[in-house]
């Protein structure tokens, strides 16, 4: 039967890809469905062309403000956000073509259109039935949502999501950022940096609100020096939607304010893909706020046979969360016994300027789970790479268990954030301790010397400051 | 990436094993945990385990086959995946090219919890459990190495389990901090005997819910010059445990009601009386309950009583442990358990080591009484003989009375004549008057 395979995989994103690739490589006949792009959001309109944005913010940032110093005299410089978008389209392109060539490597089926479960483990796709002989996986990810309620539909012109701000030709002179998450402070940071006059709204008390609450802080202040106009703890209460003008009616602790804005760009939270899939039919059940359920162990859903991975999975909605469970779920049902995933071990990066990132507990629910712990610091002022470089900004913070040491969370703010996160990453899932961090010799100057530092100042022994 | 699967070191003393059965045919799926096969050591029928998930690709040797520790048994990959041909080698060929890498379990911190380990006996090990272990005890030297978790480590450290009894979930079986979540007290290090014995660290036995633990299960009572004298003279007297005997008649009528009262199940029988009485008796008298250290005494504050069971071709004692603290009623589901599972050789290491004192009991085969063999380090060991009908005087006329012939043998550098008498005094009178076994 030519239309039937091991495993069939519906959606081509993070999640779906690495599952196909990992089932292929166990020997499994294997085909992903997707209706759009492979390699998804993340690919498409997410992780990656906000990363080339990124950068050109970054240039823009060290051209503008810092090169003078540098004994670079650039003159004035002149951005242009088209450029810089019609680049950031390309990286994405030739990241799904990579995808594209990977599926062909690993002589795994992509068949275009939209997947819809059946009973029995068919997929069908159009006229077309598929038939998976061992499993289905759903791994049809999300997108991005307005707040209807109070006026703020995505209407693509003055309010719009993340997928229309990576087209823009033109920068807005003012944006109006709700949500500030990874999202809203990487955006606020491009816009910023090619021009917008950016306004950051969030609903929770600080920016970056699953973040550490010095890392939200020192960002906080960071954004402000530069420019950005913050509102913390602040509700939108009423949207008015103009012709090329939007009215934002915010409240904060009882102070009404009013932020105008050319564009809203909304960045509060996502929606999963879960409708049009058949779920029901083939009992497939969603969970309260609307995941698909899964037993944690498996990611099997309640449908035997039906797997969900990535976003639809659940939270955190990342897309290096939906690679491990894709490569989880294919050596399953290849019959392996793969570890099981640490959800407490996820790192968690904003690829913002200074950028954030974090692994494990925050300070906050350290305490609330009434641990004893030790916190460790160390700033990136007192580190000989950060000053060379002239990026002081930011601070690596440990928090660890007091009698055995364990790194119960680390906290990074600072150049390079995302790249050195991953030595406490390792560290713990290897359950090494501080002293074991520290152990391990740091070349210098680096900035992962910092995070040995920390380790130390955990232990009350900093060197460096 | 095939792994190979070796015989591992299942018993203290085991050097080669039969394997008996494969549970797993080639081509059958295996997780982590699962039963590979059963393998008969010098001791018992045990299990071997899978340390590594994946498929049961090739069995090298065949049901029935002995093979010697550390020799590869059967390997486990990926399906389709090529077993090299050769598996046993790993020099060159088509087995090392894919990345075939030698498995030993017995490294691991899943291997046998018999398995000694130099590395938890100096790291993990508190000072004063440090065992007198001589070399040449028998306890093959098997490879150590324990895979653990910085972590696990410290938390193993600090709550003095030795890793080498814990079973570890992470990758190939390393230990790491959640393993010891559960394992607690439980992986604990049991003291390790000398005398003449393989050194043996079994997991301690877990204590009855409900129990208060002692601070330490036992004391040391270093020997005093007299008791040297004592024990180098009777030694060179009569052989390696200078053993003297005890013996005395028991009145079994009262004992012989109340067990006909207790006609509820599970049946409790007179060897379980006997157990718990013996027990109870030991709390009276420690210096009963202790082990010969060669340097000292070991006087234990826990009571574990060791019973002999006849097997096929030998003999076997599965420990009830904490016999003193259980009730009758556990101590009989208990022994009845122990004794079907000996006769199938089917104990665990850690379910016949450890004895405080041990009781063999012969009265079934109608021998009156007879004197049983010390299993040294225990510094005693009661032979119980049978129950039978007796003229005898009672009070001031000649009655027929069930009477029971109990002889207790004495390693006389731990117990000396009054010390035994003592016990054996308190222990027939436990069992003329059954209401003091619930005092």
């Amino acid at each position: 039967m030519a239309n039937a395979f091991d495993v069939i995989i519906v959606g081509g994103g993070p999640a779906g890809y690495v599952c196909a690739i990992r089932a292929a490589q166990l020997g499994l006949a294997t085909a992903v469905v997707e209706r759009d792009k492979l390699g998804g959001v993340c690919v498409n309109i997410g992780c990656i062309p906000t990363k080339a944005l990124l950068h050109s913010a970054y240039v823009a940032n060290l051209l503008s403000h810092d090169a003078k110093e540098l004994g670079v005299d650039v003159g004035s410089v002149k951005t242009d956000y088209g450029v810089a978008m019609r680049r950031s389209r390309k990286v994405s392109e030739q990241n799904s073509r990579g995808v594209e060539f990977l599926m062909k490597k690993h002589k795994i089926t992509v068949i275009k259109g939209t997947g819809v479960l059946a009973k029995n483990r068919v997929v069908r796709v159009g006229k077309d039935e598929y038939q998976a002989r061992k499993a289905v996986v759903i791994a049809s990810g999300s997108r991005v949502k307005g707040i209807p309620q109070i006026g703020l539909e995505i209407n693509k012109t003055t309010v719009i999501s993340s997928d229309e701000a990576l087209f823009l030709e033109q920068i807005p002179a003012t944006l109006a950022i709700v949500g500030a998450g990874a999202v809203g402070c990487e955006f606020a940071d491009i816009f910023h940096a090619f021009g917008s006059k950016v306004t950051l709204i969030e609903a929770l008390p600080r920016i970056l609100p699953l973040e550490d609450a010095e890392s939200s802080d020192t960002l906080t202040k960071s954004y402000k020096k530069r420019g950005i106009t913050i509102y913390a703890g602040t509700k939108v209460k009423k949207a008015t939607v103009k012709k090329d003008k939007v009215s934002l009616e915010v409240e904060s602790g009882g102070k009404n304010d009013t932020v105008e804005a050319d564009k809203v760009l909304m960045a509060a939270g996502r929606a999963v893909n879960t409708e049009e899939l058949g779920l029901q039919e083939v009992g497939v059940q969603l969970t309260d706020r609307g995941f698909i359920k899964v037993n944690p162990a498996t990611l099997e859903t309640t449908a035997p046979g039906v797997y969900a991975i990535g976003d639809v999975a659940g939270p955190p909605m990342l897309a290096h969360k939906g690679y491990r469970e894709g490569v989880v779920v294919a050596e399953i049902v290849a019959g392996h016994h793969p570890q099981p995933i640490k959800y407490d071990n996820v790192p968690s990066v904003t690829y913002c300027h200074p950028e954030v990132a974090s692994i494990g507990m925050t300070e906050e629910q350290a305490k609330e789970r009434k641990l004893d712990y030790q916190v460790g610091r160390f700033p990136f002022s007192a580190n000989g790479r950060a000053r060379t470089s002239n990026e002081t900004e930011g601070f690596v913070k440990i928090i660890r268990d007091k009698k055995y040491g364990e790194i119960l969370g680390a906290h990074i703010v600072g150049s390079h954030a995302s790249e050195i996160i991953h030595e406490l990453t390792v560290a713990r899932e290897n359950e090494y301790t501080v002293e074991e961090v520290d152990l391990a010799i740091h070349a210098h100057p680096t900035l992962s010397e910092a995070i040995a530092e920390a380790a130390l100042d955990s232990m009350g022994r900093v060197m460096h400051i | 990436m095939t792994t190979k699967v070796v015989m591992e070191a299942l018993s203290p003393t085991m050097e080669e094993g039969r394997l008996v059965e494969w549970k797993k045919q080639e081509g059958d799926p295996v997780a982590v945990g699962d039963v590979l096969a059963e393998i008969e050591t010098d001791k018992a029928v045990m299990e071997l385990v899978a340390r590594i998930g994946g498929t049961m690709l090739k069995h090298i040797v065949e049901a029935g086959a002995t093979v010697p520790v550390s020799e590869p048994v059967a390997v486990i990959g990926e399906p389709g995946e090529d077993v090299g041909g050769e598996p046993g080698q790993t020099g060159g060929g088509a087995a090392a090219q894919r990345g075939s890498k030698e498995y030993q379990p017995t490294q691991g911190p899943a291997s046998a919890p018999s398995a000694p380990s130099t590395v938890a006996a100096t790291e993990e090990r508190r000072p004063s459990e440090k065992p007198s272990v001589r070399e040449d005890n028998g306890a093959k030297a098997t490879p150590s190495r324990v895979k653990a978790s910085p972590l696990a480590r410290r938390i193993a450290a600090e709550r003095g389990v030795d890793l080498v009894a814990v079973t570890g979930s992470g990758p190939e079986g390393r230990v790491v901090a959640r393993d010891l979540e559960t394992a607690g007290r439980a992986a604990s290090v049991a003291p390790a005997r000398s005398g003449g014995l393989p050194t043996i660290t079994a997991p301690r036995p877990t204590r009855p819910e409900g129990t208060h633990p002692a601070t330490l299960p036992y004391t040391d009572v270093p020997l005093t010059q007299i008791r040297k004298t004592i024990a180098r003279r009777l030694a060179q007297s009569i052989g390696p445990v200078p053993t003297f005997y005890l013996t005395t008649e028991v009145d079994m009528e009262r004992a012989w009601e109340a067990r006909a009262a207790l006609s509820a199940e599970p049946k409790v029988s007179f060897n379980d009386i006997i157990i718990k009485s013996v027990a109870m008796a030991l709390r009276q008298h420690p210096a009963c309950n202790a082990w010969w250290q060669d340097d000292h005494i070991r006087y234990w504050n826990e009571v574990h009583v060791g019973m002999a069971v006849a097997v096929e071709d030998g003999l076997i004692t599965p420990v009830i442990r904490y016999a003193d603290e259980k009730t009758l009623r556990q101590i009989a589901v208990e022994a009845r358990d122990l004794a079907g599972r000996a006769r199938e050789r089917r104990l665990k290491p850690e379910e016949y080591t450890g004895a405080t004192f041990s009781i063999s009991n012969l009265g079934m085969l109608d021998i009156d009484e007879f004197t049983a063999v010390i299993n040294p380090p225990e510094a005693g060991i009661l032979a119980v003989g049978r129950i039978a009908e007796k003229p005898v005087a009672h009070e001031g006329v000649v009655a027929v009375r069930r009477r029971l012939r109990l002889t207790m043998s004495c390693d006389h550098r731990v117990i000396d004549g009054a010390t035994g008498a003592q016990f054996l005094k308190t222990l027939k009178t436990m069992l003329e008057n059954p209401l003091a076994l619930v005092w």
